[in-house]
């Protein structure tokens, strides 16, 4: 696959990779598997690696891999090789349980009446999705998903709540995402998991990362009950 | 308790902040850290930590903190009004506080921010690698939020003598007039989407003002001025963005990202804030005037570069400095 990219300056410290296709899916993939390559080899004076959409961004130390140019040159070098082996991206698959509608679900109704659906069949729409994690970005461990289905495909709600709980599983237009903090928020709420998206004191403080693959299986009020007592006495 | 500083009044915004928190940015983690990394990194020096050593960061208002054992402390940064036991203090100069002194730093006459830095560091926990308040999430720093009244704040010991010593040196004033100025000239180099704005917006932007508003906080300053538009309607994809870079939401006030920025964005980027200038940037407060400057992005690196060579000179001038104390003792 030719690989078609454009290299520029972000700040003095910073340098951003922006690659094109037709396809943007593919684009995304590449940007995974050129992180990965990046991550893998370590190269010192880098500090930071951010893959978005169809672009990375690489934090770097001046004085000690050198200027812009040089680190440009280097990055060149690294992505020629990419063009000859194309290294498969480990594909990781999380599955996230939902508790599905009822007081962790406030919106399902609105979201089922607005596609004249039951809401179990929002539910089934839902969670037989298969998602992929475009990216990592706007707020700790939040993930883009792309994947959702235009059938339950939702406006935002008309007012954004003051506070959403961490946890919450929501639509917004086209995308579904996971609220990894409780924050205020727009989006309409049809669950909410049990797992935490963000764990600061863990090595790898976001459960998902860019590249994974996620499903939604649906658990009852009890399962999710039982989840967060589990969790409790893991930490006691 | 022994060892401890008590907070007697916490001030506007005391928050601990180190060099932020890098490596974590791909997980969402904003990077925080000091708004004027050239005050905190001095003060670090001054008292003999390393550069990246946590400081507290103090905002308009000062916090009033009462000493339990004798430390070596220094304040950089903006021009506080200062006392230590009702005695008027300097800034930019180690300061030796005994044991069951009182600090009390006041109102912020010229800038708005000011670090203090403690012999030995404070005593708190690094969490992803840093110690850095990051006030969004609730991470880092004192429980992941500002000071309060009460709170107490302990020290790691310094293999640096403590002892009553007043030093006849400090920071040359040439190297802080950076902090005066109600309104300030800030270079910026041109952003990714510089190009899709008209050449009626660049030119408001380079030729008029821009006034911070109180919408400011470590986040990101709210500008009002002349209204900039794109020559397209095309969305933005999110992607990187950083310290210091500019970006113009719909309404067409740029708004330009600080400390505890979001690692990604969806606005265009008109510009990006050089790195040299950030520290100016972070002593103006609402109210004041900002005029943006071109500067190649040569320059800039250039600019950089030199600060940094600037940074290891000073820390082995004022390493020097306290050699020759101990030599004399």
């Amino acid at each position: 696959m030719n690989v078609k990219y454009t290299m520029f300056p972000l700040s003095e410290n910073a340098l951003t990779i922006r690659f094109f296709h037709e396809v943007s899916e593919q684009v995304n993939e590449r940007v995974h598997q050129f992180t990965l390559m990046l991550q893998k080899q370590r190269w010192e004076g880098i500090v930071d690696i951010v893959p978005t959409f169809s672009s990375l961004t690489i934090y770097y130390d001046p004085l000690f891999v050198g200027a812009y140019e040089r680190m440009c040159e280097r990055l060149q070098t690294a992505l020629e090789r990419l063009e000859q082996e194309v290294p498969p991206v480990p594909e990781r698959t999380i599955v996230i349980p939902v508790c599905y509608g009822g007081n962790f679900g406030p919106d399902l109704p609105d979201v089922a009446e607005y596609h004249g659906l039951t809401e179990q069949e929002v539910i089934n729409v839902h969670s037989h999705g298969t998602y992929k994690v475009f990216m990592i970005g706007f707020a700790p461990g939040f993930a883009y998903l792309g994947g959702l289905s235009l059938d339950i495909a939702t406006p935002r709600r008309a007012t954004p709540r003051i506070a959403v709980p961490a946890g919450s599983v929501g639509i917004a237009g086209n995308q579904t995402g996971i609220y990894p903090l409780s924050t205020p928020g727009g989006w309409q709420i049809i669950g909410r998991t049990p797992l935490s998206l963000f764990r600061p004191h863990d090595p790898e403080p976001s459960l998902l990362r860019a590249g994974d693959i996620v499903r939604f299986q649906p658990i009852t009020e009890e399962d999710y009950r039982m989840w967060n007592d589990e969790r409790d006495s893991c930490h006691s | 308790m022994m060892n401890a500083i008590h907070v007697i009044h916490s001030g506007l915004l005391t928050t601990i902040q180190d060099l932020g928190r890098w490596g974590f940015q791909k997980d969402g983690v904003s990077v925080s850290g000091a708004m004027d990394s050239f005050a905190s990194r001095i003060a670090n020096f001054l008292v003999g930590n390393e550069a990246h050593e946590a400081t507290l960061e103090v905002t308009m208002l000062g916090p009033t903190l009462r000493f339990e054992k004798d430390a070596l402390i220094a304040i950089c940064g903006g021009d506080f009004s200062c006392t230590l036991n009702d005695e008027q203090v300097s800034l930019w100069k180690p300061l030796f506080v005994k044991s069951g002194s009182v600090l009390s730093i006041g109102a912020c006459r010229n800038g708005y921010r000011a670090y203090i830095a403690f012999a030995g560091g404070l005593d708190i926990p690094l969490i992803m690698n840093s110690r850095s308040t990051y006030l969004q999430a609730q991470i880092g720093g004192l429980h992941g939020r500002a000071l309060r009244k009460g709170d107490m704040l302990l020290l790691r010991s310094s293999d640096r003598p403590i002892f009553p010593h007043r030093v006849n040196w400090g920071i040359a004033v040439s190297a802080r007039v950076y902090i005066y100025g109600k309104k300030r000239t800030i270079r910026v180099t041109e952003g990714i989407e510089y190009a899709t704005f008209t050449n009626e917006s660049i030119h408001y932007f380079f030729t008029s003002p821009y006034k911070i508003t109180t919408q400011s906080d470590r986040m990101g300053y709210r500008l009002q001025g002349q209204v900039l538009e794109r020559n397209t309607e095309q969305e933005m994809v999110s992607e990187a963005v950083t310290f210091g870079t500019i970006q113009v939401p719909k309404d067409g006030q740029p708004i330009i990202l600080m400390a505890d920025r979001q690692t990604t964005g969806g606005y265009p980027r008109i510009a990006q804030v050089i790195s040299v200038d950030l520290p100016i940037l972070a002593q103006a407060r609402p109210g004041d005037v900002i005029q943006f400057q071109k500067a190649k992005f040569e320059e800039a690196q250039q600019l950089y570069i030199e600060r940094e060579r600037e940074m290891n000179r000073w820390k082995t001038i004022i390493d020097q400095k306290w050699r020759e104390i101990r030599g004399a003792n």
